[in-house]
């Protein structure tokens, strides 16, 4: 990346910093699809977390694999491949998966399996076409820096749709995530909650993994929502504060990778995790185990 | 077929992979930790390109990374099983330090980076040195032999902790050592079925063998050879269909047994034949 841009140098001055990156439009495409991805990740994620459901979330986050080598085989564009995949594991994870009352165990075999499944049939894919993608490590580790107008429109049109479905489904599900049983008690159609949030999940995971690859949109679902819910039970300023945080690690992260050779990745996921290290042991030294 | 020393390889590691795998995976299924082991599967991928780039010994780089991360995961999580949130965030920013080895691999002198990373990720098993084969399979005994040794302590620090630590069980150290097992074969496993591959032998054969009966004895046993079966008929298959990696034709029999024995107990289930009288064990209830 330093190579492509001439020579970006950190100064002192903050402002000319700032100005330095904003000079080149592949970077305010990257800062614009990166605030997008945060907030649908960071609010997606919130409800992730508290359903427990983050290995669900890798499955289908995985999922962008053999969604993205499948379509390539089948000539189509690879996004279609990405949301197809994603909402099949969605709804084989949902509807597929053990009922109410078998084990944690159980059900986790059963993701497990989808997830290898999913996998196994992309390398597969991949073996039957191989000349069509670059390797699979740019499919797994994403392009952030090569984000175009059409994909942040692209971007924010399904990041709208997402949003709007989550606001509307969002209190019934959280009364089924923090009590099922009564929940279900009192009419609210569980099962079909937890397919639905599913279901979105994928779409988030889909869309995002157009930008940060397969593997790293997990970062940015889990560590945020995390850091926030340490801070805050109380579900609506936990959902503001897990958005500002994921905005504000995905801006630190372009702009540190911007400045430096090694990738956006690296920096996005160690400032995650930094940040709740940072929350942890804040916690425990308030005196609050 | 049998004539080809590299099927041979394939096979004489394959098996006890496959063994160990399903023997291991029988627990971490019970125990509600294939996130774990997916975390740990990964962790072996980033290990690999580690070793890489400092130029030492790939199985080497595997084991001690994989073992670093188990033991840093039982440390954090409680009574030695990690949270899902721990895990979560443990292994995204392996990943992304996995991404800064690449970067650094791809600028440095070793190159080649892109084989390196592709079969590490999907595995190379008629790939594999006769060495290299032979190590696998006795790693892959090794921890089969013993989870197998500590069969029952394990089992009962598995289904009643706080019961099992009042009879002087040492659930803790049970718990580290186990995870430490399940990086061992990780690591032995990686280079033959993939990272990217692997948790679906530690899971399929294992969440099979739970559907299809409640005895820990015969489960395991079962989960053993369903493990075994597909790996043997999986590399027999892609030996046939030059197009088919080996890896996904494992992957693919496992899966269909794993479907099977699924459908089976549904079918049951609906009969009303069903009853568990396991406990349910609970690692969700763990909030950070």
């Amino acid at each position: 990346m330093a190579a492509m841009t001439g020579n970006p140098s950190l100064s002192v001055n903050l402002i000319a910093d700032v100005r330095q990156l904003l000079a080149y439009p592949f970077m305010v495409h990257a800062l614009e699809a990166g605030t997008i991805v945060a907030v649908l990740a960071a609010m997606v994620g919130w409800f992730m977390v508290l359903r427990r459901q983050s290995f669900a979330g890798h499955t289908l986050s995985v999922m962008a694999f053999p969604g993205a080598t499948g379509a390539a085989l089948a000539g189509l564009p690879s996004a279609l491949g990405l949301y197809l995949a994603c909402g099949a594991a969605a709804v084989a994870i949902g509807g597929g998966g053990p009922r109410q009352g078998s084990s944690a165990g159980r059900e986790t075999a059963a993701i497990g399996t989808i997830q290898t499944v999913g996998l196994a049939a992309g390398f597969v894919f991949l073996s039957l076409n191989s000349a069509v993608l670059g390797g699979p490590e740019t499919l797994l580790f994403g392009t952030f820096l090569g984000v175009s107008r059409g994909q942040v429109l692209a971007l924010a049109l399904v990041a709208f749709a997402a949003l709007a479905a989550l606001a509307l489904i969002g209190r019934p599900l959280l009364y089924a995530t923090i009590d099922p049983e009564v929940a279900a008690a009192r009419g609210v159609p569980v099962r079909a909650l937890n397919i639905g949030f599913l279901l979105l999940l994928g779409l988030a995971v889909a869309a995002t993994s157009q930008i940060t690859g397969a593997l790293l949109v997990f970062a940015l679902l889990v560590a945020p929502a995390a850091s926030a819910q340490q801070l805050t039970s109380r579900p609506v300023a936990g959902l503001l504060l897990s958005v500002v945080l994921a905005v504000l690690v995905v801006w630190l992260a372009l702009a540190m990778a911007y400045f430096s050779i090694y990738p956006v990745g690296f920096y996005l996921t160690t400032l995650a995790l930094g940040l709740h290290v940072l929350i942890v042991i804040g916690r425990r030294i308030a005196g609050r185990p | 077929m049998f004539s080809h020393e590299f099927v041979r390889n394939a096979y004489l590691s394959g098996t006890f992979i496959a063994l160990a795998c399903g023997v291991v995976g029988w627990f971490v299924v019970l125990r509600a930790q294939v996130f774990a082991g997916d975390a740990l599967s990964h962790v072996a991928f980033v290990g690999t390109i580690a070793a890489a780039l400092a130029g030492v010994n790939q199985q080497l780089g595997l084991v001690a990374a994989t073992l670093a991360v188990a033991a840093a995961m039982a440390a954090l999580g409680r009574r030695a099983q990690a949270d899902d949130v721990v895990i979560g965030m443990v292994f995204a920013w392996i990943l992304g330090l996995g991404m800064l080895l690449i970067t650094l691999l791809s600028t440095s002198a070793q190159g080649g980076q892109g084989t390196i990373t592709i079969s590490a990720l999907s595995g190379s098993i008629f790939g594999l040195t006769a060495s290299t084969a032979w190590a696998a399979a006795g790693i892959g005994l090794l921890a089969t032999a013993g989870v197998g040794g500590a069969f029952r302590p394990l089992l009962f620090s598995t289904l009643d902790p706080e019961l099992a630590t009042v009879h002087g069980v040492p659930v803790r150290a049970l718990g580290v050592a186990f995870l430490a097992a399940v990086a061992l074969v990780t690591a032995a496993s990686t280079e033959a079925v993939g990272a990217l591959l692997l948790l679906g032998l530690l899971a399929a054969p294992a969440g099979a063998a739970h559907h299809l009966t409640d005895q820990p004895r015969l489960g395991i046993v079962l989960s053993g050879l369903t493990a075994v079966g597909a790996m043997w008929g999986g590399l027999a298959l892609s030996y046939a269909i030059a197009s088919l990696p080996p890896s996904s034709a494992v992957i693919g029999l496992a899966a269909t047994a794993y479907g099977a024995a699924a459908l089976r107990a549904r079918l049951r289930g609906a009969a009303g034949l069903r009853r568990t009288g396991r406990p349910r064990i609970d690692t969700q209830t763990g909030r950070s």
